[in-house]
């Protein structure tokens, strides 16, 4: 009913209206259509490399271009792995970051701090990369990685979780400067969140007696609940694809990990390594279908956070 | 008063766009893209040809050239005879460098530590993990190697200078051969992947008991540690230009069907044992004759002139009687309408 007098209200207003609207249309329609042709020109392209290991390329981790055989197991586990370390740190840390600029920051400090972690956010990755390589790897080697490698006992769990080579880079500390990479972004964000909430809501809380943690706890955070799985998403979804800055640092060895110190390998940080000199076809079949399967493990993560929101009944 | 002025810059550019010659392109392998890049510079002073070199990797060299995109293409690794025909290509070499290995050891002098083929394929392979074993010490009786453990870097991103070590390794070691072999990109039994000459060196450096391997001019600009290595006449050289040069003297230039030259593991007694050529390619029945004769100048230009701009760079130019010979080969070999494409100018 409703929908019938707004579609008869732009008839009657004139060209200009449903011109708009076809101009709209035509704009959500090019997006969709170039989403498509991405997916089925990966699908295309990585199609020899399916057929020719069939299921196996998801789950084994060889990846031999001499002989011509490949699996994605390896850079697939480091993908999701660096990822979901990178997140846990983030998260907590961003929205820390967010409440005190909301909450507690004096408002002379809480601008400049703001901008700050707006430029933070627009370092390029190349960057990060470089950092991560030239100086947060050798102090992590010398002064975390070290220290735990000569302390673990032989055969013991700390010794299976943390064993690999001294130099700090692995896939703990690709996953440390994804975290830094994302936690500004994911910071900004929050702030913003936390700022659409009217401050009256707050200060009645205030004035009912609330503490800050009560209403942190009770108000500001289920307030904006739905838009920070949002916001996680996305980070996650930066961190999944991002491709210079953990190449640098990750060790790119394309075998399964044996431990959290142990080189690895992302999707992305593979096809970036092997893309430009891949000769044979087979070879660049597989990495093609590393794209594909990146995108759909993207695609999944998204498609997984609307369906938490839709049960969670916000 | 402005506007005239403009107008005559403008008329002027215009002119000047018209009346030099044509410019060409080429893509394809990083190793040589320095010494491309100082040739065509010298080149269009000279000549006033415009020459755009895009340093893509090998890879993308080979299939653009192929594709018709480009020029001319260039590759780090010859192509095989067979696979030139399919593709309709011609390939000569232009330049000639080397791999180093390089170590972190303290105290270590450039070319102290020696090793040999087998032993640096056992370091590769994670058979000899300890500075101080056997095989090490036994052929560096001199010096006292530490008890530290190997760590083993190499090149994660695919690339020429890895099919020169891999190949190295494959003549050297059966085992290597059988479980690894050699190409761009390989299953690295152990180690870790840095991007890039950078990537590698900077694992090295920031690694006590590393060891890695980059192209000799980058070594040498950054003032890494090289190592000497046996050859196979059985003599200890050391990475340069004199042991790049006498590896390149030694090779057998005439008897290589389709130009496939590898000069890994000469048997001259003063060669360095992992020299590589690189290699241009283009169509051996051009759609475009004019273009291909013009790049096929300014590579003659570049072996008659260039050979400063190539040893200022840390690369050896191909010896000069074989450079007579390919440019012969060009009037025989690359065909348009039934008449040779090159012609001196």
């Amino acid at each position: 009913m409703a929908e019938a007098s707004a579609s008869s209200a732009i008839e009657r207003r004139g060209p200009g209206e449903a011109l708009f609207r076809f101009a709209c249309a035509g704009a959500a329609t090019l997006l969709m259509t170039a989403l498509a042709g991405v997916v089925v020109s990966l699908a295309i392209g990585g199609w020899p490399a399916f057929r020719a290991f069939g299921p196996a390329f998801l789950y084994t981790a060889t990846w031999n271009p001499v002989t011509d055989v490949y699996g994605a197991a390896g850079p697939i586990v480091g993908t999701l792995l660096t990822a979901t370390i990178a997140l846990s740190f983030a998260l907590p840390l961003a929205l820390g970051v967010a409440v005190f600029l909301v909450e507690f920051c004096p408002a002379r400090l809480a601008t400049p701090i703001g901008i700050a972690i707006e430029l933070l956010a627009g370092i390029p990755s190349i960057v990060y990369g470089m950092w991560g390589l030239f100086v947060l790897a050798p102090w992590f080697a010398a002064y975390i990685q070290m220290p735990i490698a000569l302390s673990a006992e032989a055969g013991s769990w700390a010794d299976t979780v943390f064993s690999g080579t001294p130099n700090g880079a692995n896939i703990f500390t690709a996953a440390l400067v994804l975290a830094v990479m994302i936690l500004p972004y994911m910071a900004a964000v929050f702030r913003e969140l936390f700022l659409t909430i009217p401050p009256h809501v707050r200060e009645a809380a205030y004035g009912l007696g609330c503490t800050s943690l009560e209403v942190v706890h009770s108000i500001t955070i289920p307030s904006v609940r739905r838009s920070i799985v949002g916001v996680v998403m996305l980070g996650l979804g930066r961190a999944l694809g991002e491709t210079m800055a953990v190449t640098f640092i990750i060790g790119n060895s394309h075998s399964l990990p044996r431990s959290l110190f142990d080189g690895g390998a992302t999707i992305a940080s593979t096809i970036a390594n092997e893309f430009t000199e891949a000769t044979g076809a087979l070879h660049e079949a597989s990495l093609v279908a590393l794209g594909l399967i990146l995108f759909l493990i993207t695609f999944g993560v998204l498609a997984i956070a609307r369906a938490l929101l839709r049960s969670t009944d916000l | 008063m402005p506007l005239k002025l403009l107008c005559s810059i403008a008329m002027f550019v215009l002119a000047s766009t018209a009346g030099s010659a044509r410019s060409l392109s080429g893509a394809g392998a990083s190793f040589p893209a320095p010494a491309y890049a100082k040739w065509a510079e010298a080149y269009r002073a000279a000549t006033g040809v415009k020459i755009n070199y895009q340093a893509i990797g090998s890879g993308g060299g080979i299939k653009q050239v192929t594709a018709g995109t480009v020029t001319f293409g260039a590759s780090d690794k010859p192509l095989k005879p067979q696979d030139l025909a399919a593709a309709g290509l011609y390939q000569f070499p232009t330049l000639i460098g080397g791999v180093a290995p390089i170590v972190n050891l303290p105290g270590a002098a450039n070319g102290q530590v020696r090793l040999s083929g087998d032993i640096l394929a056992n370091i590769y392979l994670g058979r000899i993990r300890r500075w101080n074993a056997p095989e090490i010490a036994a052929i560096n009786p001199r010096l006292k190697l530490p008890n530290l453990p190997i760590t083993v870097v190499h090149r994660s991103d695919g690339s020429g200078t890895t099919f020169l070590f891999t190949t190295y390794l494959s003549r050297s070691s059966g085992d290597w051969q059988r479980q690894v072999g050699a190409s761009d990109a390989v299953a690295w039994p152990i180690g870790l992947g840095g991007k890039g000459n950078d990537g590698v060196s900077a694992f090295v450096r920031q690694t006590k008991g590393a060891i890695g391997y980059i192209e000799y001019s980058y070594a040498k600009q950054n003032g890494a540690t090289t190592l000497s290595l046996r050859n196979r006449s059985g003599r200890f050289t050391v990475p340069g230009m004199q042991s790049f040069a006498a590896a390149a003297a030694s090779a057998d230039w005439l008897h290589s069907p389709g130009n496939y030259m590898m000069l890994v593991d000469e048997p001259a007694a003063g060669a360095w044992p992992i020299v590589g050529a690189t290699f241009i390619l283009v169509p051996r029945r051009p759609n475009h004759p004019a273009e291909v004769r013009d790049a096929l100048r300014f590579f003659a230009w570049g072996f008659r002139h260039g050979d400063t701009i190539v040893a200022a760079l840390n690369f050896v130019p191909v010896p000069a009687p074989i450079e007579e010979l390919l440019v012969r080969q060009w009037s025989r070999l690359i065909i348009a309408d039934g008449k040779p494409v090159y012609s001196r100018w």
